[in-house]
């Protein structure tokens, strides 16, 4: 059986139609893991013992008649997340040792809807990072060009869900994190509203920023993961309670009408032609379901970029202070003191950009530079919601590239962090904001690599922007396209 | 030279609520290292602070209980610094903008009414302890403490010498054991005091430079660190020298302060908003629920017994001393029975004597009040003498029982038949006629000699007045 096709739905069918049985479909996904991973380096863990017994039960429940939403459904976590009994490491030489005694929230709410766990993906260290480079346990590569980077932080699940290694995967989003990867491995990933997912059990890299979120192949597959993530967690005192909300209930809905706004900021000089013609090309398929342009400004769009690397580097310098050597974790071997077994624990444990940013973040903190620097930030911050609510007055969602340029190549841009951090222009300002953001592939540009469409909404508009980027799937087929060394496999 | 004192407090009180201020684990105080700790509170990777009401409840109950502003909107802020026993690497406080703001203090001390005014009070979570005896070569780390809430209160600079600061102490242990937000226990650390102590020259405007003294668990730590500290102090200004402002600690061995580290070495703790906790925001109907269930405070119940029942302000100061004390009082006069100063008298005096000689408190206490107001009512209505009720009350507090079968079981009932104690006079006058002479030659001192014997005939327990009355007519002649 070929599962480089099977979407979300489809596996359900299978599943719940006893045609197959959640073994023989973990046994599937793991002999493909085992054939592409060595390659991609998508998984730090995989456990195909745990897996396949968590199988063999659902199909045991499956058996006794017992149903549930994503009964058997494979799924990948980022290793962000904590799973119980799971090696969990944030992508970093500091937790390279832990493994997780409780479930994350996320994975909590997908054990309970019956998903098999494949493993856990690689990404950034502690999520800091747009290319994977970052990862303790080696960069990712990118399924389309193995000499071009995935994306990042989330870019083990980018390229699971791209390689078929798992038709769903959940990841994370700080600045741009699900829908970078996604976008530079063309899958579609899911960026909810701050506050709509628990961050319970979600390893902290930037706490007002963070939000977990999901890749799959399609918006529809996304939609109905998103059924089982979305809910208020009293664990989580930013988790919102909403009324349950059913993701797939407006996937049909028509376009016609549909106002789509679109910034003239990120359709400036910056963006590689081969990305703008095909987000334009978009737009028109877009037209033709009776979408209508709606040219806008979000003026404050260039200083997103600058304010995240106060805030959020701010947030994780205390964020990961508990990473100390004392009660879990990395610790060096030879201290003669308390100092030195700080010192020396979190110079071995971190990698060069956790430093960095930790670095950043207690400078922006510290007596005499707060009110410059972490002040003017927020106030800024402010500024950066105040122009995407003006703009959400005259349009339904915002639309613009996901990324300025395609997957770029291996230590293109390492030496140079700023030409690093700018790769999140327009992914950043979303997070600052708090609003939910969808990229879908929308064709390929140069050396045929994929380009990734942004799709941004009002907060708890997800089922909107899943609606809109449904509708153009069900148009388009690049978002089932294979990369062509993986399709042979 | 002279000096002036210049002292402020930070009163760090651990609030009674069940379980931790951001996670659930439970606040008992002794059970056995790191088995009250949990993800949260050790800091596991991906856990979140979720903060319990109760703390905050705690903290309204105090800000209305010294009339302080309750802030409507206060934040939790990072405080940020490394050590073992603080798991995050931060400790979660308020900064900018604490739940309590302003309020004051009274209190009496020499028959002087003083108010020390409070700057704020703000919620934080504790930390763990650091174990540095209890393992050889290594240091233990015990984190059951982490994450109990605390209310850490600071007062204005408003103190003038170390008996103030004591008194000022002993008030504010008063009124949060009083509204019941801490046990109290200072021996556990429930209460402690760090104090911020300057000397300047009397008259000056300026504060001279301040030392802290950390962790005073003790009233009498506190008094004596302050007096240690400000001889230190006015020995080095006198002597020409200058005062480096510094964190010092009290060595109750040694009865002085030392260093612990100066102002250079002091830390920025790097605060800002907790992104994790949304903003505590307390609105009317949350402060009315807390008012009404609020106890009536004990400088109101101390006028209330002074005008109300007729209680000196000793007594009245010393039953509003303590919440149970009140309560004990509170229950005495409830019943009509007997009069309410003279319970007062007997609480003040018999009963707290004895708690004192056994070692009890007030919730201890073998005599129940409605024994207590039994026992008054037999003497107001001559049942018994003062002198008998004590007997009595002996007997109620070794063994219990019910007044008046433990008066009559004993024949305790005082003697008040005429014609009884008309017969032990004559029979006492016949005996003492030298004694009867000095009376009637003008010796009045004679009389005590008769009552004396008059009582040791009668067990004591003839009517003292009605005793004094024969004796005088018949020694008259």
């Amino acid at each position: 059986m070929d599962i480089s096709s099977l979407s979300v739905k489809k596996i359900k069918q299978l599943i719940d139609s006893k045609a197959l049985s959640a073994f023989e479909l973990a046994g599937l996904y793991l002999q493909r893991i085992e054939k592409l991973n060595p390659e991609l380096n998508a998984f730090i863990t995989v456990d195909a013992d745990k897996t396949l017994a968590q199988a063999k039960q659902l199909d045991q429940a499956i058996w006794q008649g017992e149903s549930r939403p994503l009964m058997g459904v494979p799924l990948a976590h980022k290793d962000i997340f904590c799973a119980k009994g799971w090696l969990t490491t944030c992508g970093s030489k500091m937790l390279a040792n832990f493994v997780a005694p409780y479930d994350a929230h996320v994975v909590e709410a997908f054990n309970r809807s019956g998903t098999i766990t494949l493993g856990k993906t690689n990404m950034d260290e502690f999520a800091m990072g747009s290319s994977n480079e970052t990862s303790y346990f080696g960069a990712v590569k990118n399924p389309w060009n193995l000499g071009k980077v995935p994306g990042g932080s989330s870019g083990g699940s980018a390229a699971a869900v791209a390689a078929r290694l798992a038709p769903l995967a959940t990841a994370t989003d700080t600045g741009g994190s699900i829908r970078q990867p996604a976008a530079l491995c063309g899958v579609s990933g899911l960026k909810p509203t701050y506050g709509n997912v628990s961050r319970y059990g979600m390893i902290a890299y930037a706490s007002s920023l963070d939000q977990g979120g999901l890749m799959a192949v399609s918006a529809e597959d996304i939609a109905y993961g998103m059924n089982s993530l979305v809910g208020h967690d009293e664990r989580d005192s930013t988790s919102v309670k909403r009324a349950e909300e059913d993701f797939t209930s407006q996937l049909n809905n028509p376009l016609k009408g549909l106002r789509i706004g679109l910034p003239e900021e990120f359709f400036k000089e910056g963006v590689d032609t081969d990305v703008a013609q095909a987000v334009e090309q978009a737009i028109q398929e877009l037209e033709k379901l009776g979408a209508v342009r709606v040219p806008l400004k979000l003026p404050n769009t260039s200083l997103s970029v600058p304010v995240y690397y106060v805030l959020a580097p701010a947030e994780a310098s205390s964020n990961l202070s508990r990473f100390d050597g004392v009660r879990y974790g990395h610790r060096t071997k030879d201290y003669r003191n308390l100092i030195e077994l700080y010192e020396k624990t979190r110079a071995e444990g971190f990698g060069a950009e956790v430093k960095r940013r930790i670095l950043t973040g207690t400078y922006v903190l510290s007596r005499g530079y707060y009110d410059a620097y972490y002040l003017q930030a927020q106030r800024v911050r402010r500024l950066i919601l105040q122009d995407y609510l003006n703009a959400f007055e005259h349009c339904d969602v915002i639309l613009g590239p996901s990324t300025p340029s395609v997957a770029f190549g291996f230590n293109e841009k390492t030496s140079d962090p700023v030409s690093m951090y700018l790769s999140d222009i327009f992914t950043i300002s979303v997070n600052l904001a708090g609003l939910p953001g969808l990229s879908i592939p929308v064709g390929f540009g140069r050396e045929h690599l994929p380009v990734g469409l942004q799709l941004i909404g009002p907060h708890f508009a997800e089922a909107k922007l899943l609606n809109v980027a449904h509708q153009y799937q069900l148009v388009s087929d690049w978002h089932q396209q294979l990369p062509a060394g993986i399709a042979q496999v | 030279m002279q000096w002036e004192v210049v002292i402020g407090l930070e009163t760090h009180t651990q609030l009674a609520t069940r379980s931790k201020i951001f996670s659930g684990s439970s606040t008992a105080f002794g059970a056995e290292p790191n088995t009250q700790a949990s993800a949260i509170d050790i800091a596991l990777p991906g856990v979140l602070p979720v903060l319990n009401k109760q703390a905050v409840e705690c903290a309204i109950r105090f800000g209305l209980a010294v009339g302080a502003d309750i802030n409507r909107y206060s934040i939790f802020a990072r405080k940020n610094y490394f050590y073992p026993d603080l798991p995050k690497g931060y400790q979660i406080s308020q900064y900018e903008e604490p739940v309590v703001k302003g309020g004051a203090i009274h209190f009496s001390l020499n028959e002087q009414d003083y108010q020390v005014r409070l700057t704020r009070a703000h919620l934080e979570e504790d930390a763990g302890k650091s174990l540095h005896e209890e393992i050889p070569g290594a240091t233990g780390i015990d984190l059951n403490r982490a994450g109990t809430p605390l209310l850490e209160i600071v007062s204005e600079p408003d103190m003038r010498s170390a008996e103030e600061a004591v008194a000022y102490a002993k008030a504010l242990h008063q009124i949060v054991t009083w509204i019941g937000i801490c046990d109290g226990n200072m021996q556990e650390g429930s209460f402690r005091c760090d104090a911020n102590v300057s000397v300047r020259p009397v008259g000056s405007k300026t504060f001279g430079t301040r030392c802290e003294i950390k962790n005073l668990n003790s009233f009498r730590f506190l008094e004596r660190a302050i007096l240690f500290e400000v001889e230190r102090q006015i020995e080095i200004l006198e002597n020409g020298g200058s005062i480096v402002q510094e964190t010092r600690l009290y060595d109750p061995d040694r009865d002085e302060t030392r260093s612990m580290r100066s102002k250079e070495d002091a830390m920025d703790y790097r605060y800002f908003p907790d992104p994790d906790l949304l903003p505590v925001v307390i609105d009317e109907q949350w402060i009315n629920e807390v008012k009404e269930k609020m106890p009536p405070l004990p400088l109101v119940l101390k006028e209330r017994f002074i005008t109300e029942y007729g209680l000196t302000e000793y007594d009245a100061n010393l039953i509003t001393s303590e919440r149970a004390l009140t309560d004990y009082f509170i229950a005495l006069t409830q019943s009509a029975k007997a009069s309410a100063k003279l319970c007062a008298n007997w609480l003040t005096g018999e009963v707290m004597a004895a708690l004192n000689r056994t070692q009890l408190n007030i919730k201890e206490c073998p005599i129940q009040p409605q024994q207590l107001v039994d026992l008054v009512a037999r003497i107001e209505d001559q049942t018994i003498s003062g002198k008998i009720a004590k007997t009595v009350f002996e007997v109620l507090w070794q063994e219990g029982g019910d007044v008046d079968s433990v008066i009559e079981a004993r024949g305790l009932k005082q003697v008040s038949d005429s014609s009884a104690i008309e017969k032990i006079v004559d029979e006492l006058m016949a005996s003492n006629p030298d004694q009867v002479a000095e009376f009637r030659a003008g010796k009045d001192k004679v009389l005590g000699f008769f009552v004396g014997k008059a009582m040791k005939v009668s067990g004591g327990k003839l009517n003292p007045t009605q005793l004094n009355d024969v004796l005088r007519k018949k020694l008259a002649g």
